[in-house]
């Protein structure tokens, strides 16, 4: 027992899978979660960036595994919430420098200590996506409303069925209300249709994600942003909280309004 | 060729193909006799695939290698009695990796039989059947189904679809809705038109079918 697993995957690159296992972190262990975030993209890691503890790596998850560190040398506690603690993926190797199994091991021998452990996945169907959902209790699929982003995380649900880690959950990132409004973009209910998983939560394009994600402060620290208040409302989810899911509307604030007259609309 | 040796970076797989028992047991018995040295101090891998034996004929292949110098590690084994008969006699077993056979060839025609499949088919994902092939369920962008006989969906065919792949003109496809990304009978393809229509109106139950060497799509219609 111990730890919920939750793997964050979504088959295509750039679709804010870290982006989105950062901010579930840091609003877990905002709601006093103990929480472990581990990086499983190793070569192209990233998550301490986004996380700000990009300095403080001394060991990562690949000098665990192969025993040159202990595990509590290599955890990085974050300085602003002492509930969250990142494992860094090593940055001089590839995927192949953990297995599976080791994965699952590792993954073990944490979960008396944490309430979520959060691992990051790689993109790809490949071995970096086989060692970050085998320990998984739980898959978290993150896409955005593109046709492409679709179809890859419709791959991503085949395959996790297939090792059956139970019905995995959708985050729709990067919705714009207005495109869609207009017909220029996927709907939640385009994506829905064909996906066909429960939606755990819709992410709107803000661009505070960009300056958040360039400053190593997770938009869910603030309070103001639409992306940081979306992402806190999905970890209440997560907690098993009621929270009503709304499908995000376009700005109909005075700028809008007057940039909508303005195209004679 | 009922039995093919392959050295693989894996060590040796031995495959034991169609056949009777009898006859593939000769040809194994001759193939190992030819490739003594070959195989010697080998471990290998045995591969039944589809085949069920028994306890009695993994000894007895089992004991067929260890009198060549070899040695068995390993069975591939659809049945599961089979892997569990394998693993009482000590050595590992596991099904065979792929859950749909990738044939190179077409699928031979049997249009007496059929496939029910009750789930969504992803994308990536693939059936391949002689027989006819049901799916209740979606068939989802980047699937394919490819049937000797008939397809029939119970939901939104929205993947790519070969009824009547070893050239079986009559064979005919239909779904709930039918929008594949390419659709194909016999030798004969086509798809969608490359603007759908925004705002569809209502979905009706189709059937593709070949009529005078073309497809023709019509919707379903009650006698």
């Amino acid at each position: 027992m111990g730890a919920r697993v939750i793997t964050v995957t979504s088959g295509k690159g750039g679709v804010g899978k870290t982006t989105t296992t950062a901010n579930l972190g840091v609003a877990l262990a905002a709601n006093e979660q103990r929480v472990a975030c581990i990086d499983a993209d190793i070569g192209l890691r990233n998550l301490d960036v986004v996380m700000g503890l990009e300095n403080r790596i001394v060991y990562d998850i690949v000098d665990v595994v192969e025993g040159r560190a202990r595990l509590r040398q290599a955890l990085i506690r974050d300085k602003r919430l002492p509930e969250l603690c990142l494992l860094p993926a090593a940055q001089t190797r590839d995927k192949s420098a953990i297995s599976p199994s080791e994965m699952v091991q590792l993954v073990n021998d944490m979960r008396n200590d944490f309430d979520f452990i959060l691992i990051d996945s790689p993109a790809g169907i490949e071995q970096g996506f086989k060692n970050a959902v085998a320990p998984a209790d739980e898959v978290i699929i993150v896409t955005t409303p593109e046709v492409s982003a679709v179809r890859d995380a419709d791959r991503i649900i085949g395959l996790v069925e297939a090792e059956e880690k139970g019905p995995a959950r959708l985050i729709i990132n990067r919705l714009r209300p207005a495109m869609v409004q207009r017909g220029d973009m996927l709907s939640r209910e385009d994506v829905l249709d064909i996906l066909a998983i429960d939606l755990i939560g819709i992410v709107p394009d803000d661009e505070a994600i960009i300056v958040s994600t360039n400053r190593g402060t997770p938009a869910a620290m603030h309070n103001h942003s639409p992306a940081g208040t979306a992402y806190r409302q999905i970890a209440r989810r997560i907690l098993g909280e009621d929270v009503p899911l709304l499908t995000p509307e376009p700005q109909t604030g005075l700028m809008a309004r007057f940039s909508r007259w303005l195209r004679g609309e | 060729m009922s039995v093919a040796i392959k050295g693989t970076t894996e060590g040796l797989v031995v495959t034991l193909g169609e056949g009777e028992w009898d006859d593939v047991i000769a040809t194994l018995t001759e193939r190992l006799a030819a490739s003594a040295g070959f195989f010697a101090g080998a471990e290998a891998t045995l591969r039944v695939d589809g085949r069920t034996l028994d306890a009695a004929q993994l000894a007895y292949i089992r004991d067929l290698f260890s009198t060549h110098g070899g040695s068995l590690r390993s069975v591939v084994a659809d049945d599961s009695a089979t892997r569990a008969a394998a693993r009482a006699l000590g050595v590992s077993a596991s099904a065979s990796r792929l859950r749909f056979a990738r044939p190179t060839t077409r699928p031979e025609t049997d249009t007496t039989s059929g496939l029910v499949i009750r789930r969504t088919l992803r994308s990536g994902q693939s059936v391949r059947h002689g027989g006819h092939v049901v799916v209740i369920g979606d068939v989802n962008p980047g699937a394919e189904i490819v049937a000797g006989g008939d397809v029939v969906v119970w939901g939104r065919l929205r993947g790519l679809v070969h009824a009547g792949a070893s050239g079986d003109t009559g064979a005919w496809v239909c779904a709930l809705q039918l929008a594949p990304t390419q659709l194909r009978i016999a030798d004969l393809f086509t798809r969608p038109p490359d603007a759908p229509s925004r705002g569809q109106t209502r979905v009706v139950p189709e059937v593709a079918r070949i009529q005078d060497e073309m497809i023709v799509v019509e919707a379903w219609e009650p006698a």
